[in-house]
């Protein structure tokens, strides 16, 4: 990564140079921070690779890969292969990385025991977690804590070993390290604290390790993570100067003229860097270096330390145990789970570390590099102004960023070099300017600080001015906006026509935008448009939830979640007519058919004369209720029959995405509002009412949008916000990416404030709710979508 | 060396009328289940009624745009023309020919290793 970072560096500055690139490993250059996800399987090699072979190729490098140089001859200016090849340099750039350190311990060149440095490595892992059960990581580093949750998410009863009594311990205080070894323990990995490793046991695969004070610990895989050695022995061997790493001055220069070493290799005044960041400040200046560009030296790296394993943030930069030299800010909260420490040296901020929220982590780390002083304004910002609710809002920080200072740790690339980008070549969203710098490429973890920078230069025009860019999908360039509102303009009323006039590149579209245009169509044109099946996706033309044996799953409407003997009996004997592979309760408190053949949804639906209870479709789902006033002893709502009266006003309604509605008639809440499109709360004089929520792929929290006294109230709001939502709302989009778009505050304008705005969203709604059929009932008396749609053709009849 | 031996049969599927344009249908002949895709320019197409993905599953049901389908299931685009999965997804699905005869009826042929 260092190497290559350093050669795309170079490459911005001149072309005058023939390039060419030996790696050892069978791979281009990948993202060695992200072998974790390969580990856990969420990426695959191919995902990590940052430079592919054509980068290589367009670029005039010539690659060598899975070749190994074995001899560097400085005086003659020439490398050698193993397999003898030899190339002659003007200019030579070592980055041979590192390697994990080898417990110097009898066993450890038993089989199942490796480091956790490269693909292969990664690899070792999947393989042995197929066939063995425990796995032990020896280091309580970043790296093992890295390796240890990988292994977990492999199915394998994992243990990490440490030396010492604390995690992460050259990163976190006690209490830090504390709360990160619990939340781990949750996620299932455990610990062997204060343990030294004497042995690796085991035949020729290990068995097992012997600690120190002679108890042992079973393993048939044992990945050790407890540091890295620069890998210097080729320059070593080669005369160049060495100690722990190659040896290198403030220009990244070797003992030798025209031998360069860059990254986890090299040793600079005395410090070998294992993190990312310091890579490529050294390629920085390594890269200025050898194109002759005028460059200051490198001085070294403040360097911060961020975990990343999912439901784990930590944060440490600069000094973290505190002594008697230094004041203390502390706020530690058991309740939320958060920890927040920031070291002074008198006034001089130098170190801190942060546990559960990380938000302040850029300030920190900038305010630690630069040496700050705490101000009243920089406490306030990160403690609080001291009052409860109502502390100033807090900046988001780019504001105050340095022009020069680092956004992407990764690549090396600045704010500067961003902000001049959005503002003189007009990049405008997150895709281009990792196209154009490489930011958000590599970890990601800048991605929220690059959406500010966008945001903070383009003001207002950042939305409206990505959604332009970027079209629906890859047939146009034209954003949902446009599109709609030529529909209105022109008053088109076919998808193909909307296609045709908008200039498609592809004349019938595609998957993406077919259906969305189909729905705007809808949405727009209640009355004339005709809805056009064959731009539906087969759930919505088929009207059933198409299953990955492309059978379908049947969910007949029960209103509010309540059901009767004489329902339960038809579903029961349904389920044993058509053979039904399974009956389950859905997570809307409905009841699932599942495993029906396509041919016999028409005769099931008949024969449940129920209908559809749309669960497969981009519109109302379920209402789901508590017992509410009417059984419940703290019910204070007949949340059961408002719930009832709602699922009856809004079902088979089209919307831009499924729709998920809750109705509670107490804060208990047990029918959980919090996580639904719209979820209502009774109280003893109304209803809260609550929008935006999300329990699935994006979990979040609904925000309240009013409160309301009677019934009435309560329909008609909902039927404005549904209704603002069917209007302006991206196909595809749930209400709670909507509202975070839109904001609560304009949702609550038109809903809530704008009486005549309301007024207008009802008449729309009811204008839409008008003349909606069951489609279930419509296809039982339609023979010949019976015949077309369902059943196959048998040849010869 | 063992000779196969195919021989290929016309299968009769009856009037061009049950293959609405811009749809799919499922066709069982001889055994096995062919989806047979009309275009709105009036092509005919047939593959065999499962997608190439390793998990499975029918493309009778696909949305159909020009010459391509979009498999229901995964949402894989595949040539009707050449039954080549389109990048960056890849794979094939088996081809048939099919055709509309002067009086308006559907003929497959199926080759039948003997």
């Amino acid at each position: 990564m260092a190497g290559i970072g350093t050669l795309e560096q170079i490459l911005k500055l001149t072309r005058a140079f023939d390039i060419t690139v030996y790696g050892a490993e069978p791979y281009p250059n990948y993202n060695r921070i992200q072998l974790s996800y390969v580990l856990e399987g969420s990426k695959t090699v191919q995902d990590i690779i940052m430079n592919d072979r054509s980068w290589y190729e367009e670029n005039g490098i010539s690659l060598h890969t899975g070749a190994s140089i074995t001899r560097i001859d400085t005086s003659d200016k020439r490398v050698y292969t193993a397999e003898g090849e030899s190339a002659d340099y003007d200019v030579l750039i070592l980055a041979t990385g590192s390697k994990p350190f080898v417990l110097p311990v009898p066993g450890a060149d038993k089989e199942g025991v490796i480091g956790f440095r490269d693909i292969a490595d990664c690899n070792t892992m999947i393989e042995a977690s197929k066939s063995f059960k425990k796995a032990a990581v020896i280091g309580g580093g970043l790296l093992g804590l890295e390796a240890a949750k990988g292994l977990v998410q492999l199915g394998m009863d994992t243990t990490v070993v440490h030396l010492f009594d604390t995690l992460m311990e050259r990163q976190l205080d006690a209490v830090s390290a504390g709360m990160l070894k619990a939340e781990l323990e949750r996620q299932g990995i455990k610990f062997a604290m204060g343990k030294k490793t004497v042995a690796l046991t085991g035949e020729d695969r290990v068995t097992g390790l012997r600690f120190q004070d002679g108890s042992e610990l079973e393993a048939d895989l044992v990945v050790m993570a407890a540091g890295i050695v620069p890998n210097a022995e080729l320059a070593k061997a080669s005369g160049i100067e060495t100690k722990r790493g190659i040896l290198v001055d403030d220009f990244l220069q070797t003992s030798v003229p025209d031998v360069y070493a860059v990254g986890e290799c090299c040793e600079h005044r005395g410090v070998c860097y294992g993190l990312v960041a310091p890579l490529y400040e050294q390629g920085t200046v390594l890269a200025k270096k050898i194109a002759a560009v005028e460059t200051a030296p490198y001085t070294g790296s403040s360097v911060s330390t961020k975990l990343k394993i999912s439901g784990v943030d930590v944060f440490s930069a600069g000094e973290f145990a505190e002594t008697e030299k230094h004041r203390v800010l502390r706020n530690h909260d058991d309740w939320k789970g958060t920890y927040k420490k920031v070291l002074l040296e008198g006034n001089r901020i130098v170190g801190a570390v942060l546990y559960g929220d990380v938000t302040d982590s850029a300030l920190l780390a900038r305010s630690i590099r630069e040496g700050k002083n705490m101000t009243d304004d920089l406490y306030s910002e990160l403690f609080g102004g001291g009052g409860c609710c109502e502390g100033k809002a807090k900046s988001t920080g780019v504001e105050a960023m340095a022009d020069e200072e680092i956004v992407c740790g990764c690549n090396g690339v600045t704010k500067g070099a961003i902000v001049k980008g959005i503002r003189e070549e007009g990049w405008d969203s997150v895709e281009r300017i990792k196209a154009c710098t490489g930011a958000t490429r590599s970890c990601g973890g800048c991605k929220p600080l690059v959406e500010q920078l966008l945001q903070y230069t383009l003001g207002e025009k950042f939305d409206g001015a990505a959604a332009k860019k970027t079209g629906i999908c890859g047939c146009t360039t034209l954003g949902r906006d446009e599109i709609v509102a030529t529909i209105r303009e022109k008053r088109l009323t076919h998808v193909r026509e909307v296609m045709h006039v908008l200039g498609w590149n592809e004349p019938e579209g595609c998957s993406k935008c077919r259906p969305a245009i189909n729905y705007y169509l809808g949405m727009i044109w209640p009355k004339e448009h005709e809805d056009e099946k064959d731009s539906r996706f087969v759930n919505e033309r088929l009207h059933g939830n198409i299953q990955k044996d492309s059978t379908f799953s049947v969910i007949p409407r029960m209103y509010g979640g309540v059901t009767s003997p004489d329902e339960l009996r038809k579903i029961a004997d349904v389920a044993d007519k058509y053979d039904v592979k399974m009956v389950k309760v859905t997570g809307g408190q409905r009841l699932d058919l599942l495993g029906v053949k396509k041919e016999d949804l028409p005769a099931i639906w008949a024969d449940l004369g129920m209908p559809s209870g749309y669960g497969y479709a981009k519109s109302l789902r379920t209402v789901k209720t508590c017992v509410g006033s009417q059984f419940c002893r703290f019910g204070t709502q007949d949340s059961i029959s408002m719930g009832m009266e709602l699922e009856h006003r809004y079902e088979r309604l089209w919307m831009p995405a499924k729709f998920k509605m809750a109705v509670n008639g107490c804060p208990r809440n047990c029918a959980e509002s919090g996580t639904k499109d719209i979820g209502i709360v009774g109280n003893d004089g109304g209803w809260e009412i609550f929008v935006g929520g999300n329990g699935g792929i994006k979990l979040r929290g609904a925000d309240s949008l009013c409160k309301v006294k009677t019934d009435e109230d309560l329909i008609d709001i909902c039927d404005a916000f549904i209704q603002y939502y069917r209007e302006n709302a991206n196909y595809a989009e749930r209400t709670s990416d909507f509202v975070e778009r839109v904001g609560l505050e304009s949702v609550r304008q038109a809903v809530v404030e704008d009486k005549i705005g309301r007024v207008k969203l009802i008449g729309k709604l009811d204008e839409a709710l008008d003349g909606l059929r069951d489609p279930w009932q419509e296809v039982v008396q339609d023979e010949e979508v019976r015949l077309k749609l369902y059943r196959p053709v048998t040849a010869g009849k | 060396m063992p000779t196969i031996t195919t021989k290929t049969t016309v299968v009769p599927l009856g009037p061009i009328e049950q293959f609405p344009a811009g749809f799919g249908r499922e066709v069982l002949a001889a055994g096995c289940r062919i989806a047979v895709f009309r275009t709105t320019d009036g092509g005919l197409y047939a593959l065999e009624n499962r997608t190439p993905h390793p998990k499975g599953g029918t493309l009778a049901e696909a949305i159909v745009s020009g010459h391509f389908i979009y498999c229901p299931i995964r949402d894989l685009k595949i040539s009707l023309e050449t039954g080549l999965v389109q990048a960056p997804d890849k794979g094939e699905v088996w081809k048939f020919e099919i055709r509309e005869t002067k009086d308006g009826n559907v003929e497959l042929a199926l080759a039948i290793a003997l």
